[in-house]
C-alpha cells in the first residue's frame, strides 16, 4: 500500500532527527517515513481513554498534525484509564488537558483542538482536512457516524471498541476493505445491549486497544507491514488471549457496497432507535420521592422498605441499608416483597429503579416509588459521607 | 465443538466463557444454547426467531455470512464464536447504556 499523505516533502531539523534517531535508524522507518509522518495529519475522535494512548503516542512518534474532537471535562472517574489526564486537570476541558501534554511531549508537532459533538452536519467537513481517522469513542451513533463519514469521503476510520476486559480493533473503509456496516449492518435496539450496570472497564483495557489504534495508524502512513484491513482483532485481556476473525467487504453493504444506498449523513440517533437529539431512552416517568422527602420520612420513623436494585458489587461501595435484589432478578423475586407497605427502589442514578417501579407497578405494587437521582442523590443532598461513585 | 461466549453474554450463560457442545450446525448449536440458556437466547435471536443483526457468529474464523449462514455444519473441533457489537471507548455511566453523545 501506498502512503497516505500527499504532502510536500518535509524536511527534519537537526532537532527532530535526533528526537527520532530510533525511528531513523530502522529501515521500516528511516528518513522517508519519518517525513511521512511527519507530514499526516490524523483526527482522533474522543479525547478519553482510547484517545490518551492513541493521541500520546502518535505525538511522540511524530505524526506531524493530530486533530482531537471532544467536548467533554475531565472528572475524577476518567482518570483510572484516560492517562493524558492528571489529578489537577479535573474540570479542565479534555482538549485543552490533552493538548498541552502533546504539545509537552513533542513540540515538533501540530495539535489542533475541535471542541465539538461530532454530527452528521460537521463531519465531513471536519474530515476533510485530514489523512485518517481514528474512532474512539462510546457509542453506536458516533460510531456508525464515523464509519459512513470515513466511507463517503474516503478515509480509513482506525477501530477500536471496548467492554469491561475484551475489546475489538480493525481499520474501516479502506478503498478496497470492509467497513464498520459490512461487520455489523445494524446496531442493538436500545436497551438489549447488555445494560453498562454490570459494565465498567478494566483501566489497562483502553491502553492495549488504543495502542494498537496508535500502531495501526503508524503503519497506514508508513505503508509498511500487514494492517488489520479485513481482520477483526480480539483482544481478552483477563485471559490475556489475542484472536482474529475474518472480515469481508460485504457486497451488499449499503453504505460501501457495489450498489450503496447511504450517499450522505443520516440522522444516526433515530438509525439507532433514540428518539430525540442525543436523548437517551428514558423510562416512562415514574411517581419519585426526592432524597431529602425520604430523609424526613425515615427520621419520623415512617414504614418504609428499601429497595436496592443495584448489583452486589456495587452494594458494597456504599448502600442505603436496603434489601438488595438486582434488577435482572426482580421479576423472579417479587414475592420476596411486601406490597401492602410503602417501597422506595433506588439505584445509583435513578435510571434502573425507574423500571423496578415500572415493573412493581405492573405487578400491582401500589405504593412503590422511585428515589429521584438514586444513591448519588442522596450523597449530595442528605448524607455526604456516602462516596459517589 | 466449543462456543466462546463474550464476556457481554456472560451473565445469561452461568458466567461460562466456553461451552462445549454436540452439535452439527451452527443452528443446531445455538438452538442447544438457547434451550439450555434461555435467558441467552433473547439476546440471540429476535421474537421472530432470526439471529439478531448484531450478533456475529464465526466457525473458526470465518462468518458464517458467508457461509452457510445457520445451516454451515460443524465439526467436533470447531471453535464457534459469538461476537456481539461493542460500542465502548469507555463506558460513560452504569446507567448511561449505550445512548449518549459522549466521546470518551
Amino acid at each position: 500500500m501506498g502512503t497516505l499523505t500527499s504532502q510536500q516533502p518535509t524536511t527534519l531539523s537537526n532537532e527532530e532527527i535526533l528526537r527520532y534517531s530510533r525511528h531513523l535508524i530502522m529501515p521500516e522507518v528511516g528518513m522517508a517515513g519519518q517525513q511521512n509522518l511527519k507530514a499526516a495529519r490524523v483526527l482522533c475522535i474522543g479525547a478519553g481513554g482510547l484517545g490518551s494512548p492513541l493521541a500520546l503516542y502518535l505525538a511522540a512518534a511524530g505524526v506531524g498534525r493530530l486533530g482531537l474532537v471532544d467536548f467533554d471535562a475531565v472528572d475524577f472517574t476518567n482518570l483510572q484509564r484516560q492517562i493524558i489526564h492528571t489529578t489537577e486537570d479535573v474540570g479542565r476541558p479534555k482538549l485543552d488537558s490533552a493538548a498541552e501534554k502533546l504539545t509537552a511531549i513533542n513540540p515538533f508537532i501540530s495539535v489542533r483542538k475541535f471542541e465539538m459533538r461530532l454530527n452528521s452536519s460537521n463531519a465531513l467537513e471536519l474530515f476533510r482536512d485530514f489523512d485518517i481517522i481514528a474512532d474512539g469513542t462510546d457509542n453506536f451513533p458516533t460510531r456508525y457516524l464515523v464509519n459512513d463519514a470515513c466511507v463517503l469521503s474516503g478515509k480509513p476510520n482506525v477501530y477500536a471498541s471496548i467492554f469491561r476486559f475484551e475489546g475489538q480493533a480493525s481499520v474501516f473503509a479502506t478503498k478496497d476493505g470492509p467497513c464498520y456496516r459490512c461487520l455489523y449492518p445494524e446496531p442493538p435496539p436500545p436497551g438489549l445491549v447488555p445494560s453498562c450496570a454490570e459494565g465498567g472497564v478494566l483501566g489497562i483495557l483502553p491502553g492495549l486497544l488504543g495502542v494498537i489504534q496508535a500502531t495501526e495508524v503508524i503503519k497506514l502512513i508508513l505503508g509498511a507491514g500487514d494492517s488489520l484491513i479485513g481482520r477483526l482483532l480480539l483482544v481478552d485481556a483477563l485471559a490475556m488471549r489475542f484472536r482474529e476473525l475474518k472480515l469481508r467487504k460485504n457486497p451488499d453493504c449499503p453504505v460501501c457496497g457495489d450498489h450503496p444506498t447511504v450517499r450522505e449523513l443520516i440522522d444516526y440517533n433515530q438509525f439507532c432507535g433514540i428518539r430525540g437529539e442525543e436523548a437517551p431512552v428514558m423510562p416512562a416517568a415514574v411517581p419519585e420521592i426526592s432524597p431529602e422527602e425520604l430523609k424526613g420520612r425515615l427520621d419520623r420513623g415512617d414504614d418504609i422498605f428499601i429497595l436496592d436494585v443495584r448489583e452486589p458489587h456495587e452494594y458494597q461501595i456504599c448502600n442505603l441499608g436496603g434489601r438488595l435484589i438486582p434488577l435482572g432478578d426482580l421479576p423472579a423475586r417479587m414475592s420476596e416483597l411486601d406490597s401492602s407497605r410503602e417501597i422506595v427502589a433506588h439505584c445509583r442514578s435513578g435510571v434502573r429503579s425507574a423500571k423496578a417501579v415500572t415493573l412493581l407497578r405492573q405487578a400491582g405494587f401500589g405504593k412503590v416509588r422511585n428515589l429521584a437521582g438514586g444513591i448519588l442523590a442522596w450523597a449530595e443532598k442528605v448524607d455526604p459521607t456516602v462516596p459517589k461513585y | 465443538m466449543k462456543v466462546l461466549i463474550p464476556t457481554a453474554l456472560r451473565q445469561y450463560a452461568g458466567g461460562q466463557s466456553a461451552i462445549v457442545l454436540d452439535a452439527a450446525s451452527v443452528d443446531d448449536t445455538l438452538g442447544q444454547l438457547g434451550t439450555l440458556y434461555p435467558d441467552l437466547r433473547r439476546h440471540l435471536f429476535d421474537p421472530q426467531g432470526r439471529l439478531r443483526k448484531f450478533v456475529n457468529v464465526y466457525v473458526n474464523d470465518e462468518d458464517i455470512r458467508y457461509l452457510a449462514a445457520e445451516r454451515t455444519p460443524v465439526q467436533p473441533d470447531d471453535t464457534i464464536s459469538i461476537i456481539p457489537s461493542v460500542a465502548g471507548g469507555s463506558p460513560y455511566s452504569p446507567e448511561s447504556g449505550t445512548a449518549h453523545g459522549n466521546p470518551h
